[in-house]
């Protein structure tokens, strides 16, 4: 079979990513959840490129990775909330399990039902380029490149927005009072 | 190589998504579960654009569009969760209960 070594390299990348999915969400240090879900996201970067998507699995790497773990971090950091000795979980983990369970037999049931005779063809496929990608985006896809360049500009000033000390306030009062 | 085997395994990332999100306490590490729910949505796009072959180049350009949201969606959420540790001295989403009547 011309594509063993792929199937071989997808199942060690499910594994790693499962196990570190799971880790994110059960383990008790919140540092540790940010590098297990590293290890998510590069699994998810490496299978893009046994998918042949090379220009996504850089994104990938550079904005997930490299972005928004660190920001994640920063997030952590700022708000070490004195939790102590209490759980990171609430106590619906088993009502949470249940319902996560329940929608992952269900949805593999369903996609295993819908897809089952498709075939991704890995072996003799060329892969899509940047320059293909780059047609379709300034081509087909202007207007929803533009909305979303306008939404991270919009999130940016928004973020710095929000999370600034009120200091206008401060500098407002004593006028209004005056 | 089935599709059906990206779709399984981005099935079961978007559930651990939803598990993290419903039992996790700290806002910051539900965030961190949303994050793993875009990404599962991420590999169908991609597993997607694969079995397609030449015309499945719009499924990795609607990838590179979530990735943008999902960087856009993890600043607001962190200035919100910061400011809320500001105001409220904790992160935790059972006791953010102002806005429940």
């Amino acid at each position: 079979m011309a594509e063993t070594w792929q199937e071989i390299l997808f199942w060690v990348l499910a594994v790693v990513m499962g196990v570190s999915a799971l880790r994110v969400v059960t383990t008790q240090n919140v540092v540790h959840a940010a590098l297990y879900l590293v290890g998510t996201l590069m699994g998810a970067a490496a299978l893009y490129v046994l998918l042949l998507a090379e220009l996504l699995a850089w994104a990938q790497v550079l904005i997930y990775v490299g972005a928004v773990v660190v920001l994640m971090l920063f997030g952590l950091m700022l708000t070490r909330a004195p939790i102590g000795k209490r759980s990171y979980d609430n106590n619906q983990r088993l009502l949470a399990a249940i319902v996560a369970g329940g929608l992952f037999a269900v949805m593999s049931w369903i996609l295993i039902d819908a897809f089952d005779g498709q075939k991704v063809h890995l072996a003799d496929a060329e892969g899509t380029t940047a320059e293909s990608i780059g047609d379709a985006i300034f081509s087909s896809y202007v207007l929803p490149f533009e909305a979303v360049s306008v939404l991270l500009l919009a999130a940016l000033v928004g973020a710095v927005l929000i999370s600034r000390k009120d200091e206008a306030s401060l500098v407002d009062d004593p006028e209004e009072g005056a | 190589m089935p599709v059906s085997y990206f779709l399984v395994l981005s099935a079961f990332l978007f559930s651990v998504g939803v598990y993290g999100v419903l039992a996790r306490r700290n806002a910051v590490l539900v965030l961190l579960s949303i994050e793993l729910m875009l990404n599962a949505v991420n590999i169908n796009l991609v597993a997607f654009s694969a079995a397609m072959g030449e015309a499945g180049v719009p499924g990795q350009v609607f990838a590179l569009f979530i990735i943008a949201v999902a960087a856009a969606e993890v600043g607001v959420g962190l200035a919100v969760v910061i400011l809320i540790y500001r105001n409220m001295r904790t992160v935790d989403v059972g006791e953010m209960s102002l806005m429940k009547w």
